[in-house]
C-alpha cells in the first residue's frame, strides 16, 4: 500500500496529492509518469510526476476527476492508501542527458495548458536548479482554474499567466500568449508545450509556422504502461510509437493529433457507464434506468 | 479395458462454455485417474522424461498415483516442477512427454498432462506444500518477473538454501499465468495464485510495481541493494503489428492488450472498473495459442469471431487442442487468408478488412511453406474489431539500461543455454526475454537450468 500524506483540492474537479513512494521517489526524472491504481478492482490509471522528493520519498500527482477512477481517487484523504503505485515509467525528458552547455545556450519557452502545469512543474524546477532561466506561459479557461501558479513562480522569473475568458492575466488562449510575446520580440529556440491533446495540437501549428523545435508529452489510453499492451501507440512521424516506453515526451511537429485524439475517444462509452456505477453505487442499474445498461 | 485409448477426461459443453468464463476441462476424478495411470508401461529407459523440459520423474509419479499413494505422487512432482497444476494444463504435451511416450506407437498416449493436473489439484484441495527447504545460505539472489521462469528459478534457489526475491512490475503476480493466458484454461485465484503462494511458501519474497530498468538498474540489484546474482525472467514483450494501413484506428487491439484487460484487469467482470470493447464481429489474425486465447475471449465477451491466419490448418502453432476447443465453440477458421488493410468508418473505427488469399510455396527458413499470396484474390470482410495476435518483440527495459548485457539481432538477451549465463558476470536470463515468445514450460525449463548456473557461480566465487 502507498499512503497519501497529503490531499488538496487544487481547484474545481482538480486535486493534488503526496504519495509516499520512496523507490520511485529515489529514481525518477522530469518527464516521468507513475500508475497508479485503486483497490481490487480499480482500473490502472497513469499520471505524470509533478514532483518529488528524494529525502521524504515521495511523488507529488495532480489529476483532474474526469471518470470512475479520479472520481474515486479525488474522494482519497491524507492517510488513505492506493493499492498500486508504480514508477517511474517512461523516459526521462531529452534535456535531462543534454550537454549542459548546450542546453544553457537555449532560450526555452515551457507552456501548460490546464492540469498539464503539472509535469511542467519538475521540468521547470530541474532548469532552476541547474541555473537556467526559461519563459513560463501557464493558461487555463478561467481565473478559478487556474492551478500551480505559486510554486510556479518560485522557480522561474518569467510566469506569464492567461486565461481563455480573460478573467486574470493575458486574455486569450496560450497559443495567443505564446504569439504575443513573439510579436514583442521574444526569440525561442526550444517550446515544450503540455497540455489537452487539443492545445497542443493548436500550440505545434503555431510553433511550425513560428519555426520553434517543440516537445509535447502524450497522455493516451494505457494499461500496463511497461509496452506490453501497445494501447498507447500513437503515430510519430508516420511511424507507430508506444507513449509508454518510447515517449510520453515526443518531436509535437511529429505527433499526428487528429489520430491520437480520435484514439482517446475509444473507451468513452465504457467509461461513462463506469463513472456512473461509480457515483451511483449499488442502486446504479446500467444506464438512463430505461434500457437495462445495454444501449 | 481399451488399452489404446486415454480415459476421456470430461469437458463443459461447448454451447454452455461459449458463454461462460469457468474452466473449459474438468479434469479427471480419482477414479479415472488411476484408470488411466494403469495404462502406463512403467518403461525402465522412460523416453517420456526426455521430452519434459523439467525432467519430472514421469513414470514414478504416475506409479504412486496408479497405487493410490497421492501424497508420495505429488513429492515426485513437486520436485522438478513449481508450477504442477499450470503445467497440467497449458503444456504442449502432444509435442513433449506425450509426444515420446511408447503408447503413442499403437494408440493414444498416456495422458499424462491430466494425472499431473490431477495429482497437482489433489494436492492443493488438501493443503498439502511443497517441502520447505531445511539449509538457508542467507545469500541474496533477485529474480526479475514473476512469470513461468521467474518462479520456477525463485523455487529452486530457494530450496537450495538462497535467499531470494522477486520483483514484479505488475500488481498481481504471475506474468503470463495472469495477464496472458485466459480464466477458462487457467483459474486465476483457484490454481495460479495457489502456484504462487505455494513458491512463497519456500521463502521466496515477492515485491511487486517495481520495473526493473525503471525504478531500478540490475546494476543497482547487484551493487546497493546487495544482491549477489540476478535471474532475468522479465517476458515477452512489445506486441507485434502488420504495419498495414489503418493499423491503429479504433477497434483494433493486440491481443496483449485485449487478454490483459480481460485477465489482469478482469474487464469481463462487470463490477471491475477497467473496460473491455467487446466487438460483435471480430477478426483475430494470427495462429499461435495467444490468437486462439484471443479469439475465445472475444466470443465468451459476445462476438462472432473469425480467426484470419496465413497458412493452412497443419501449420497452426497452437495447441492441437486450443484449436479444437476454439472450434467447438464456434470460431470460424479463415485460412491461407492474410490482411492487406483495415477498413475505416468516418468516426475512425473498424468497419471491415481487405484480405487476400494465400497458396503455400517453397518451405522457408522455419521449415514450414511460405504463404504467397493469389494475385488478385483480394476481398473484404465486415468486422468492428480486429485484434493482432502477431507475436512480440523484445522489451528494451533491461537490455537499454543494463551496460554489459549483450543482446542478439532480434534485441534477445544472449544466455547460455545449459545455465542462464549472460555476458555480464553475475546476471543469468532465461524465458521469453532470451528466445522470444515460446511456452511456459520452456521458461521453466530455462528457470530450472538459470538455478543451477546460478548456484555454481556462486558456490565458486
Amino acid at each position: 500500500m502507498y499512503k497519501i500524506l497529503k490531499a488538496e483540492k487544487l481547484a474545481d474537479k482538480i486535486f493534488l496529492m503526496d504519495v509516499e513512494a520512496p523507490r520511485i521517489a529515489a529514481h525518477c526524472e522530469p518527464g516521468q509518469f507513475i500508475i497508479s491504481k485503486l483497490g481490487e478492482k480499480g482500473e490502472r490509471i497513469p499520471l505524470t510526476i509533478c514532483d518529488y522528493d528524494r529525502e521524504k520519498g515521495t511523488i507529488t500527482i495532480v489529476f483532474q476527476e474526469v471518470g470512475a477512477s479520479t472520481y474515486k481517487m479525488a474522494r482519497l484523504k491524507a492517510g488513505d492508501s492506493f493499492t498500486d503505485f508504480t514508477g517511474p515509467l517512461g523516459r526521462p525528458s531529452d534535456f535531462v542527458q543534454e550537454d549542459m552547455n548546450t542546453l544553457r545556450g537555449k532560450k526555452i519557452i515551457f507552456v501548460a495548458g490546464g492540469v498539464g502545469a503539472a509535469p511542467v512543474y519538475p521540468q521547470v524546477k530541474w532548469m532552476k536548479e541547474h541555473g537556467i532561466d526559461v519563459d513560463v506561459i501557464i493558461g487555463s479557461k478561467t481565473k478559478d482554474m487556474l492551478i500551480l501558479t505559486d510554486m510556479m513562480e518560485a522557480v522561474t522569473k518569467n510566469l506569464f499567466i492567461c486565461t481563455d475568458d480573460g478573467s486574470y492575466g493575458f486574455s486569450g488562449m496560450v497559443t495567443a500568449c505564446l504569439q504575443d510575446l513573439v510579436d514583442k520580440g521574444n526569440k525561442y529556440d526550444l517550446c515544450i508545450a503540455i497540455g489537452p491533446m487539443i492545445m497542443m495540437k493548436f500550440m505545434c501549428l503555431l510553433t511550425k509556422k513560428l519555426a520553434i523545435p517543440t516537445v509535447v508529452s502524450m497522455n493516451p489510453v494505457m494499461v500496463d504502461g511497461t509496452g506490453m499492451c501497445g494501447a498507447c501507440r500513437l503515430s510519430v512521424g508516420g511511424e507507430t510509437k508506444f507513449a509508454c516506453v518510447d515517449g510520453p515526451e515526443f518531436d509535437g511537429h511529429l505527433v499526428d493529433f487528429d489520430l491520437a485524439m480520435k484514439r482517446q475517444q475509444q473507451y468513452k462509452t465504457e467509461e461513462g457507464r463506469a463513472f456512473l456505477r461509480a457515483q451511483e453505487g449499488d442502486s446504479h442499474h446500467g444506464g438512463c434506468g430505461y434500457c437495462g445498461g445495454d444501449k | 479395458m481399451n488399452n489404446t485409448s486415454k480415459v476421456p477426461v470430461r469437458e463443459q459443453d461447448p454451447k454452455v462454455r461459449a458463454t461462460n468464463f469457468e474452466e473449459v476441462c474438468l479434469g479427471y476424478n480419482q477414479e479415472e485417474a488411476m484408470e488411466e495411470a494403469a495404462r502406463c508401461l512403467h518403461c525402465k529407459n522412460a523416453k517420456c522424461i526426455s521430452g519434459c523440459p523439467v525432467s519430472i520423474n514421469i513414470p514414478d509419479f504416475i506409479e504412486e498415483l496408479k497405487n493410490g499413494n497421492l501424497k508420495e505422487s505429488y513429492k515426485i512432482l513437486s520436485s522438478s516442477t513449481a508450477l504442477p497444476a499450470v503445467c497440467g494444463r497449458v503444456c504442449p504435451q502432444e509435442t513433449q512427454c506425450e509426444g515420446k511416450c511408447i503408447r503413442g506407437i499403437k494408440g493414444e498416449a498416456v495422458s499424462i498432462g491430466k494425472l499431473e493436473r490431477f495429482v497437482a489439484d489433489w494436492a492443493r484441495e488438501n493443503g498439502i506444500k511443497p517441502e520447505k527447504p531445511t539449509i538457508h545460505n542467507n545469500r541474496k539472489v533477485a529474480v526479475i518477473g514473476s512469470g513461468p521462469s521467474g518462479l520456477t528459478c525463485a523455487g529452486d534457489l530457494a530450496k537450495m538454501g538462497y535467499d531470494v526475491t522477486i520483483f514484479e512490475a505488475l500488481h498481481e503476480s504471475g506474468g503470463v499465468l495472469i495477464y496472458g493466458i485466459p480464466e477458462f484454461r487457467l483459474p486465476k485465484q483457484k490454481v495460479v495464485a495457489k502456484e504462487v503462494e505455494n513458491v512463497m511458501s519456500l521463502g521466496v519474497k515477492i515485491e511487486n510495481n517495481v520495473v526493473i530498468g525503471k525504478s531500478m538498474t540490475i546494476d543497482m540489484l547487484l551493487g546497493e541493494e546487495g544482491f549477489e546474482a540476478v535471474y532475468v525472467g522479465s517476458g515477452a514483450g512489445l506486441p507485434k503489428f502488420m504495419g498495414i494501413p489503418g493499423e491503429n484506428a479504433n477497434g483494433v487491439f493486440s491481443a496483449n492488450e485485449y487478454l490483459t484487460r480481460s485477465n489482469l484487469m478482469k474487464a469481463f467482470k462487470d463490477d471491475y472498473d477497467t473496460p473491455i470493447i467487446a466487438g460483435k464481429k471480430v477478426a483475430v489474425v494470427g495462429g499461435g495459442n495467444v490468437a486462439m486465447d484471443a479469439a475465445r475471449t472475444a466470443l465468451r465477451l459476445g462476438a462472432e469471431v473469425h480467426i484470419v491466419y496465413r497458412r493452412s490448418e497443419e501449420e497452426l502453432p497452437a495447441r492441437r487442442e486450443e484449436v479444437h476447443h476454439a472450434k467447438e465453440e464456434g470460431i470460424d477458421f479463415q485460412l491461407l487468408t492474410n490482411p492487406k488493410a483495415i477498413l475505416i468508418n468516418d468516426n475512425g473505427w473498424v468497419k471491415g478488412m481487405t484480405c487476400v488469399k494465400m497458396q503455400l510455396g517453397e518451405p522457408d527458413a522455419s521449415g514450414r511453406r511460405r504463404p504467397v499470396e493469389i494475385p488478385g484474390s483480394e476481398f473484404d470482410i465486415e468486422v468492428d474489431t480486429v485484434i493482432m495476435s502477431l507475436g512480440t518483440s523484445p522489451n528494451p527495459l533491461i537490455s537499454s539500461t543494463t551496460e554489459g548485457l549483450e543482446v542478439n539481432k532480434w534485441k534477445c538477451i544472449i544466455a547460455d543455454e545449459e545455465n542462464g549465463k549472460t555476458t555480464k558476470t553475475g546476471v543469468y536470463a532465461g524465458g521469453d526475454a532470451v528466445t522470444g515468445a515460446a511456452t511456459v514450460i520452456l521458461a521453466m525449463g530455462a528457470g530450472k537450468a538459470a538455478a543451477k548456473g546460478i548456484d555454481e557461480y556462486l558456490s565458486n566465487k
